[in-house]
């Protein structure tokens, strides 16, 4: 019987093995973690400030932006070993890559920047004007925009991703953060951190289509700050982090309805879904812990201590 | 493209900036860049009289205000850009001993209807006094709660906080810490006599007791004697917390640490309420120090703060209303659609009873940020932003 039971548990642990990645801004660290198992695996020094993280279209690297080293780290997740750097201007924080996974396209914030980069060649190809402080960066799913928030203009800037050209900009609620293509292109969430609010953009039209307030009763205003967001890949459900409120919402995609509030760490910050889009990861800077959802039931079913400060979050199955 | 003109005058000698940000002229694609919207922006300020210094820490600072606006035309220069908007910003400096009025009507005798004023309380009610005309001024430098209430006018909107919303957030935190017995310590000046009643009114409204108030009227420099004199003035009384209200800074330095009873101080010197401060950096407001150091070199001050919103402001009126008319800009800043980001976790809007920028009011110590007003917990069925200063049924404005 016992047996039995190891078993069983060894099954479901290969049946779901999965790695999630933290970048840790404070320890200057990369964190490796075992979700299932609900173990931190390892830490190993990545660089000043590290934030920003995606994998290679292989999978055998990690992009992690470090802000105060002014580039790029390139890190193989098996060795965890740094195998090259990206140029990525100053202070990076966030980036996005096309589908191809050959171009690289990172904000820098303080230049009122966007750096685009060839990633097999290691160079900057160009960089974009855009408003103050831009923030949240996006490739649409058919590699026909790149769209770029700017924090204080509060601005969406839609470009050609072909021509590089700026089509149009859409005007948001003030302070933009994230934003994420819905899985058919069709749609564009933005989160709105001072105002917040959800906006949800039409990406035919690049009109906002219906704005969600995320207020939630007894949580000051303040408080309420979305950052992260997210859409399943069925286009059910919508989350977004919401910073100091230290809770995930959950959005039905199709009424635009808030279903509920989740309670994860403090000071939620990112989210990422594990690779059968049966869980959601989230980062809580200040508790230093990530949590797990269970997404079949929308319950906060783990969470693990991972060091300080962790912000961007990778999940490589 | 910059150009200096001087231009002696009878009795005046004013100086002209033009400062044009052509910062996307060349080949930038944008959507809307084939007809430009121009938007003038006026600053208009007086040269100040260097003080007396109080202590060799803190340089003079001639440029406060001019600098914040600079910034501020940088950033609706950005979105102007994109969204086909080109802003300009002139300055007019009045010398120290030259005549504010007709340097003044000099500006309205262009056209100008968008004035940022950094002027003190006392030339800036001689101005608004004056015109026939109405231009949409923006004071980022007075605190009086006069020009709040009893002076106020429809095109008159304040940037700074109001020396009521000052002493209000500093009441609604020593109420919060339960410091109810206040000693209240005023300056010898006209302003801390000023600030002296905002705290007044502060206690009554929160339900704290002054319990003792006293004059400081020594009029030599503070600093070699203060050793001797602070606990004597300060004894044979029982409080929480000593409130101080000296403007200028002539004492107020000198009380921490020198009390009979070891007590807080807090006020205009100590714990200060203020808009803005070096030690505040949530919000993304560290990315506007840092551009605003690289700018100038120095640390933000809060004149700075004011002007950079006001062109802000202006900035988000014309891009929302895609109109330069003093008119549409001037009731867009007082509807409720403006949500000014300021960089304090709020949106910011204006009180359209009585010009009043609505905002959270840092309570700093010299190298922390120990709170921000309102403090939680105190309702309000707007916003709570409007617990500080005068509330709309308190209003006096016409």
């Amino acid at each position: 019987m016992r047996n039995l039971f190891f078993v069983l548990l060894l099954m479901s642990f290969f049946a779901n093995a999965e790695t999630v990645y933290v970048t840790l801004e404070k320890d200057n660290a990369l964190a490796v973690i075992d979700p299932i198992v609900g173990k931190l695996v390892k830490t190993v020094p990545i660089g000043q400030r590290p934030r920003g993280i995606a994998l290679s279209k292989d999978q055998k690297y990690l992009y992690i932006a470090t802000s105060d080293d002014d580039t790029i780290k390139v890190v193989d997740t098996q060795t965890l070993v740094v195998t090259g750097t990206l140029p990525s201007g100053a202070d990076p924080e966030t980036f996005a890559l096309n589908p191809e996974g050959n171009r690289m396209y990172v904000s820098n914030e303080d230049d009122n920047e966007v750096t685009v980069i060839d990633i097999p060649k290691a160079k900057v190809l160009t960089k974009l004007r855009v408003g103050v402080e831009p923030e949240g960066i996006a490739v649409s799913p058919g590699n026909r925009w790149l769209i770029s928030a700017s924090e204080t203009t509060n601005m969406i800037h839609w470009f050609d991703i072909d021509t590089l050209t700026n089509i149009h900009n859409t005007l948001v609620d003030p302070r933009p953060r994230a934003a994420s293509f819905t899985a058919d292109g069709g749609q564009l969430w933005v989160t709105s951190e001072i105002a917040g609010t959800l906006m949800i953009l039409d990406a035919k039209s690049k009109d906002v289509i219906k704005t969600i307030s995320l207020q939630i009763k007894g949580v000051s205003k303040d408080k309420i700050q979305p950052v992260g967001v997210v859409i399943d890949e069925n286009m059910r459900w919508g989350y977004v982090a919401m910073g100091p409120a230290n809770r995930v919402a959950v959005i039905n995609a199709k009424t635009f309805e808030v279903e509920k509030f989740l309670l994860v760490g403090e000071r939620v910050w990112n989210l990422a879904f594990s690779p059968d889009q049966k869980r959601l990861y989230t980062t809580n800077g200040r508790s230093s812990d990530i949590s797990t959802i269970n997404l079949e039931d929308h319950q906060v079913v783990k969470s693990v201590k991972v060091g300080r400060y962790p912000w961007g979050i990778a999940v490589k199955p | 493209m910059k150009s200096l003109c001087i231009n002696p005058h009878r009795f005046i000698l004013y100086a002209c900036i033009v400062v044009l940000f052509q910062y996307f002229s060349g080949g930038f694609n944008t959507a809307h860049a084939a007809n430009k919207l121009v938007v003038k922006i006026d600053y208009f300020t007086q040269e100040k009289k260097i003080p007396v210094a109080l202590s060799n820490l803190d340089p003079f600072v001639t440029d406060k205000g001019w600098q914040g606006a600079i910034l501020g035309i940088k950033d609706n220069n950005t979105t102007g850009a994109f969204t086909g908007q080109e802003y300009i910003l002139e300055k007019t400096i009045v010398p120290l001993d030259g005549d504010v009025l007709s340097a003044y009507k000099k500006v309205l005798e262009q056209g100008n209807t968008l004035v940022v004023v950094n002027l003190p309380a006392e030339q800036l009610i001689k101005i608004m006094g004056l015109s026939q005309q109405r231009p949409l001024l923006f004071d980022v430098a007075t605190r009086d709660d006069l020009l709040r209430q009893k002076l106020c006018q429809k095109n008159v909107l304040h940037l700074m906080p109001s020396r009521a919303m000052r002493a209000d957030a500093l009441a609604q935190y020593m109420l919060k810490k339960r410091w109810q017995q206040w000693f209240l310590v005023v300056g010898p000046e006209k302003q801390d006599q000023l600030f002296a009643a905002a705290v007044k009114r502060a206690a009554k409204r929160f339900g704290s007791k002054i319990v003792a108030e006293k004059v400081w009227d020594h009029t030599h420099d503070a600093r070699r004697t203060a050793q001797s004199e602070v606990p004597v003035f300060t004894q044979g009384v029982d409080y929480d917390v000593l409130v101080v209200a000296d403007e200028r800074g002539l004492f107020g330095e000198y009380l921490s640490y020198r009390t009979w009873l070891p007590r807080p101080v807090i006020g205009t010197q100590g714990l200060i309420p203020t808009s803005w401060h070096q030690t505040h950096e949530q919000w993304g407001a560290v990315q506007i120090q840092n551009r605003f150091k690289e700018q100038t070199g120095r640390w933000m001050e809060e004149e700075d703060y004011g002007a950079y919103l006001a062109v802000r402001a202006i900035g988000e009126a014309v891009t929302r209303s895609q109109s330069a008319d003093q008119k549409i800009i001037q009731e867009y800043l007082l509807s409720d659609q403006l949500a000014l980001q300021g960089y304090k976790g709020r949106t910011l809007s204006f009180r359209p009873w009585n010009g009043q920028l609505r905002q959270p009011v840092l309570l700093a110590a010299a190298r922390s940020m120990v709170a921000v007003a309102p403090i939680e917990g105190f309702l309000h069925p707007v916003t709570e932003l409007d617990t500080l200063g005068f509330d709309k049924p308190e209003t006096q404005c016409q």
